[in-house]
């Protein structure tokens, strides 16, 4: 079927081409940016596809949360933990979880192959994935804390702050949830701790701390979505501690800023085996 | 353009778990050394397990050789593995990470994280569909599409951005006649235009034969044979194949046939032998004349194939391996 003789070719040099050492002319390297961005679209495409009835899980899963909670809890500053705990509740579901699930399976599969054979920062390739999965995570959030201030009776005009509690509390959880993905040496066990980082968020995020025991207050302090959830439930009251507030989502980007590296760390170990 | 010299890999012995069972040391590549020229479709052919795949990986960077060296148009990428992805576009087996996209934007950002302008992807995405034929695919998810059709997207996806040198690893998988030729034409041409250079992983031996101008027969981990496919056919060319196929069962009490017995390879109702030209005139006429052909169901009688080379080279190391 081929019909081309090799050495009717252009600069068909067969012959001399040993004596020619010299080296070729490499590709372009893709750019951080925009290799990021087109991450970052490919990822946020595949929501339409896959991912649109795992978000009405998520938001569906908090909202039920949130009418179970109102039984027990009475206003107040337990019902801001709630409210705060269930919204960032979906952050977690997406975020750590399904981005866990997500590039464990895609380590496993050998998907990991494309990128790497591919001139594309490494950095990039995580960055993009983490920012569409936390992006997933944008109308489930706002439904729900939307949903929890309407039952709850707490005040709406604070919600703003989701503007920046999203992306930084996206960044602490997607950039745990890639690290989880891609160190886990099976892509079961990825799909496990994403399931179990979601479980301690939940737990350690939606009920109110102060009726928690000594130690496991310790382990909320250690969950980066604990700060996440408080810096919202800040917000609710009347004069919000702002710089508080701040406090806590300086942490969240910390963590935030750590944990994404260590992902592009174990990127790298898994793409070069 | 591609030189490779002395590429050993050894995957290290796996003790054994509760339920899972040991397995020894495996020498996947075996000082493997390969040369492969500019603008030549080069194959790599052999069984499953044969290291193949495993020598892709070394030749693309994804992984490291214990020893040896690559060197791909003057870049040393053992050293250098990075380098790879700017000198080959490399089409694996899975299309794992583009599987949720449609065909336009896995093609389109494939094209982008190769270092191309949102403009230019575009266009080269549009310009790779259309020569292909996915253009009317090109909004389907690659999930909802059959085997050969994602196969086709994923090897668009591998020619957006264009190199030097296109790695395939068994680029037609399910493929229907039609995409197939689409993919070989799209090889030609840009053989034919830029002097672009392949190298093809199959086990697909009808194939092999069509488009490769030199194969290299891998055999647990070791190039056994390296030439062009007319080249290895001579190496077998003394002999032809018969193969006879009974009604019920072979006439062993025609002493003609019993005679054959021992030197069958025997497949249920049908007998395969590897016979000089003289002998397997004979034999022919044997089966066809006599009581024999009461038991005869058919027969055909055929020239080597690459396969049988494949065959008769694997079997000679099977056999040498045995004696040691």
């Amino acid at each position: 079927m081929s019909v081309v003789p090799a050495d009717v070719l252009p600069g068909g040099a067969l012959a001399v081409e040993g004596t020619a050492p010299e080296a070729a002319e490499l590709g372009p390297r893709a750019r951080m940016w925009p290799s990021l961005a087109a991450v970052y679209r490919a990822q946020l495409s595949r929501a339409r596809v896959a991912r649109i009835p795992l978000l009405f899980v998520a938001t569906f899963q908090s909202i039920g949360i949130m009418i179970l909670m109102r039984g027990v809890v009475d206003g107040g500053g337990e019902a801001q933990a709630v409210v705060a705990g269930s919204a960032v509740l979906v952050v977690a579901f997406v975020a750590l979880n399904l981005l866990a699930q997500y590039f464990g399976q895609l380590r496993a599969s050998g998907g990991l192959d494309h990128y790497a054979t591919l001139p594309v920062p490494p950095a990039a390739v995580v960055l993009g994935a983490a920012g569409a999965y936390a992006s997933f995570t944008v109308p489930g959030t706002v439904v729900t804390a939307v949903f929890g201030c309407a039952l709850f009776g707490l005040p709406l005009a604070n919600l703003w702050i989701l503007i920046a509690v999203i992306p930084l509390a996206g960044a602490a959880l997607a950039g745990l949830g890639a690290a989880l993905g891609l160190l886990a040496p099976r892509p079961e066990l990825a799909t496990l701790l994403g399931q179990l980082g979601m479980s301690a968020a939940l737990l350690l995020g939606v009920l109110p701390p102060e009726r928690m025991p000594e130690a496991v207050r310790l382990a909320r302090d250690l969950l980066p979505s604990t700060y996440g959830v408080e810096a919202f439930a800040r917000t609710f009251g009347p004069h919000p501690d702002w710089a508080r507030v701040l406090g806590d989502l300086a942490v969240c980007g910390g963590v935030g800023v750590l944990s994404l590296a260590v992902a592009t760390w174990a990127y790298r170990r898994a793409a070069v085996r | 353009m591609c030189a490779v010299r002395g590429l050993t890999k050894t995957y290290p012995a796996v003790r054994g778990r509760r339920g899972v069972p040991a397995t020894p040391e495996v020498r996947a590549t075996d000082d493997v050394t390969l040369d492969i020229r500019r603008g030549e479709i080069f194959g790599l052919l052999g069984p499953n397990g044969a290291g193949k795949s495993t020598l892709v990986r070394q030749l693309t960077g994804l992984m490291r050789p214990d020893s040896g060296s690559v060197e791909i148009l003057g870049h040393d990428i053992v050293r250098h593995p990075e380098r790879a992805s700017r000198i080959l576009a490399y089409l694996g087996q899975e299309s794992s990470a583009l599987d949720e996209l449609t065909v336009s934007l896995a093609a389109e950002t494939t094209g982008r994280l190769r270092g191309l302008a949102v403009r230019r992807a575009r266009a080269e995405r549009d310009d790779v569909l259309d020569e292909l034929g996915l253009a009317p695919l090109a909004g389907r998810p690659l999930k909802k599409l059959s085997g050969g059709q994602r196969r086709l997207a994923c090897f668009a996806a591998a020619l957006v951005g264009e190199r030097p040198l296109l790695v395939l690893d068994e680029p037609t998988t399910g493929m229907d006649p039609v995409a197939r030729r689409a993919v070989w034409s799209a090889v030609d041409r840009r053989r034919a235009e830029h002097g672009s250079t392949v190298l093809l992983v199959t086990h697909n031996v009808i194939e092999a034969e069509t488009v490769l101008d030199r194969v290299a027969v891998l055999d647990r981990g070791r190039v056994i044979a390296c030439d062009t496919p007319a080249g290895l056919k001579e190496q077998v060319a003394g002999e032809v194949r018969v193969d006879l196929v009974w009604r019920e069962a072979a006439p062993l009490h025609v002493p003609e046939v019993a005679a054959l017995h021992d030197r069958v390879v025997e497949s249920g109702r049908r007998w395969t032998l590897r016979l000089a030209p003289e002998e397997a005139r004979t034999v022919v006429a044997t089966v066809t004349g006599g009581a024999a052909f009461a038991a005869l169901d058919d027969f055909t009688l055929a020239t080597p194939s690459l396969e049988d080379v494949y065959l008769a080279l694997g079997g000679a190391v099977r056999q040498g391996l045995v004696k040691a």
